[in-house]
């Protein structure tokens, strides 16, 4: 069992009736003998609902809905980076660190994030209010370095800058 | 010359309003007028090349398609910029979104598709929100739908968000991801303009490519192919960053000089034209250029090609002389394994052993013989995989070797970087 293999919590989820409603609307931007296209959306959807991140009760779940096997839903939950397979915190930081970002000084930005919430990359705080990760190029370029929180981009970063950006979160 | 990027400095360029205050969707009704066949004629007539990498002319890619063809066509756009240097086409989705809407329903209309998809990366969550607003808008005033604009042609627009994977910016990848499966290449032929999206025939194209279609239909073709230099015709936006003074998105015609380019819109090199190590020129796929050769090069297909590199997404990369450039290309390799999805072995172990190498070259660990090595594996993935991942993956690696090689050397001998 690796990091990327699906964890399981004993907690079956639920769909809120809103949610339900979203996936109706996801269903119909594809053919109608195409269900499987709407795994992906479907996925992102769960992972909002579900606390930000997808148990295997969570991508059983899913392929219920979609009408998928399961092993099928995994293969794609863990080829595409963006589902979180373990618990993320509340705030899920992402600093980029991909060429651009590195020559523009993305090391002084994870070294003043580490510091700031005295965990390394790969890792949550004790509170369970920040994931800090490393990731690829999200495509900011010109407004190198830059991190994602969440929905968000920051852009033209520098090591005081994330620490006042760190602060003001609620 | 702005024709992609013309709007986006207008306040609420992102909206329908805006757009049409501009005359934002005549070149949909023009393209009506004309006909499917003769809007074919004039993207060609046009010389618009691919502007996601490969530089596949898109009138050619369109009439590929065939006709009287009884399944169902798709087009997809590209909006997965994912390769590392690249976001222009963030910049089209946040400002311009209905340029790119009225491009692609003037590639439907031509070859006969009702059904498109926007392909957007996952991680640009306020540009989806922001296309799909634009998409809403559309609807609601009856651009979108069974009877688009009231012409009696059936065009219908659905976004769909990737995971985070870069290789489903390549488009057999992206046909999978779409279809809800892991984004694994597939072999070609069958080529997607036969066999794509669901098994039916499918227009792929970048994002730029597609928004560069309603001036190329309201001008002509032959005024955009006059535009640029030869078998490079157009504008180009080119995303230049790290080491300028001003780094951009900008917009310019085909076959500036690379210098002009950095000196006369991005500011300059920090620290001065002297201080320039390099330029990556298309995306980090492609092969570094050493300052002499940035010099005098121009930045089109041909000239690139030439020179042993590409105009890919052209994602400029500005590289000053602090630089440890085996560190960059050690920095670029562990991207492409992270990247590699596993299908073919040559890139998958290919990719694993650059990285391993160059990581342990960077740390001052590295060999004389690990230098030959480097070129060995590159040789030995090159060619030998189903998509050009692999290729992009050797392409930094064999681009330093050729034009730095003396750095590598320096690593071994020292343990430890020229540039300090």
């Amino acid at each position: 069992m690796n990091e990327r293999s699906p964890l399981s919590t004993g907690v079956v989820p639920r769909f809120s009736d809103e949610a339900l409603k979203q996936i109706d609307a996801i269903f119909k931007r594809y053919p109608a003998d195409r269900r499987q296209s709407a795994v992906m959306p479907i996925l992102h959807l769960a992972q909002r609902e579900f606390g930000g991140w997808l148990s295997r009760e969570s991508l059983d779940y899913v392929a219920g809905i979609v009408g998928m096997p399961p092993i099928r839903v995994y293969e794609v939950a863990t080829f595409y980076t963006m589902y979180n397979l373990r618990p993320v915190g509340k705030y899920h930081v992402q600093a980029c660190t991909n060429i651009s970002c590195w020559l523009c000084g993305s090391d002084q930005v994870m070294d003043a994030l580490k510091k700031k919430l005295k965990i390394a990359a790969g890792h949550t705080t004790e509170d369970k209010r920040f994931t800090l990760i490393e990731v690829e190029c999200l495509g900011a370029c010109v407004n190198a370095p830059m991190m994602q929180i969440n929905d968000d981009y920051y852009e033209n970063l520098t090591a005081d800058k994330v620490v006042e950006i760190i602060d003001r979160l609620p | 010359m702005k024709i992609v990027y013309q709007n986006i400095h207008l306040p609420n360029s992102h909206t329908l309003a805006v757009y049409r205050a501009n005359g934002g969707y005549q070149a949909v009704l023009k393209a009506i007028e004309l006909g499917p066949d003769e809007v074919i004629e004039e993207v060609k007539r046009s010389g618009i090349r691919g502007r996601g990498g490969a530089g596949f002319p898109a009138g050619m890619k369109w009439s590929f398609i065939p006709k009287n063809d009884p399944r169902p066509k798709y087009l997809t756009c590209n909006a997965d910029e994912g390769e590392p240097g690249t976001c222009k086409d963030r910049d089209i989705i946040r400002y311009d979104p209905h340029r790119l809407i009225e491009g692609m329903m003037i590639c439907g209309f031509a070859v006969g598709i009702q059904q498109a998809y926007i392909y957007i990366r996952g991680e640009f969550y306020r540009e989806t929100e922001r296309l799909q607003a634009a998409i809403d808008e559309a609807y609601a005033d009856g651009i979108l739908g069974d009877n688009a604009l009231g012409k009696g042609f059936k065009f219908h627009l659905a976004i769909h968000r990737g995971g985070g994977a870069y290789v489903c910016g390549e488009e057999t990848g992206l046909i999978e991801s779409i279809e809800g499966k892991k984004g694994q290449p597939r072999l070609k032929p069958p080529f997607p303009a036969n066999i794509g999206l669901y098994g039916c025939p499918t227009v792929i194209n970048n994002v730029e490519t597609l928004a560069s279609i309603p001036s190329i239909i309201e001008r002509g073709g032959a005024w955009y192919g006059a535009l640029g230099v030869a078998k490079s015709s157009g504008t180009k936006i080119f995303s230049v960053s790290g080491h300028v003074n001003k780094p951009g998105n900008y917009e310019v015609e085909l076959g500036i000089p690379l210098k002009t380019l950095l000196e006369e819109h991005a500011g300059g090199v920090r620290g001065g034209w002297n201080n320039l190590k390099g330029v990556i020129p298309g995306g980090s796929s492609s092969p570094i250029l050493p300052a002499e050769v940035c010099a005098t090069i121009t930045m089109d297909y041909d000239a690139m090609a030439k020179a042993g590199t590409m105009l890919g997404s052209g994602a400029v990369i500005v590289i000053d002389k602090s630089v440890c450039l085996v560190r960059a290309i050690a920095r670029l390799s562990r991207f492409y394994r992270h990247e590699s999805c596993g299908q073919c072995t040559p890139c998958r172990e290919g990719t694993g052993w650059l990285a391993q190498i160059m990581t342990r070259m960077e740390a001052g660990q590295g060999t004389m013989e690990d230098i030959d090595l480097l070129q060995d594996i590159c040789n030995n993935i090159g060619g030998k995989t189903i998509c050009a991942l692999g290729d992009a993956a050797a392409g930094p690696v064999m681009g330093a070797l050729r034009s730095f090689k003396e750095e590598f050397i320096y690593h071994v001998e020292h343990g430890r970087c020229m540039a300090g």
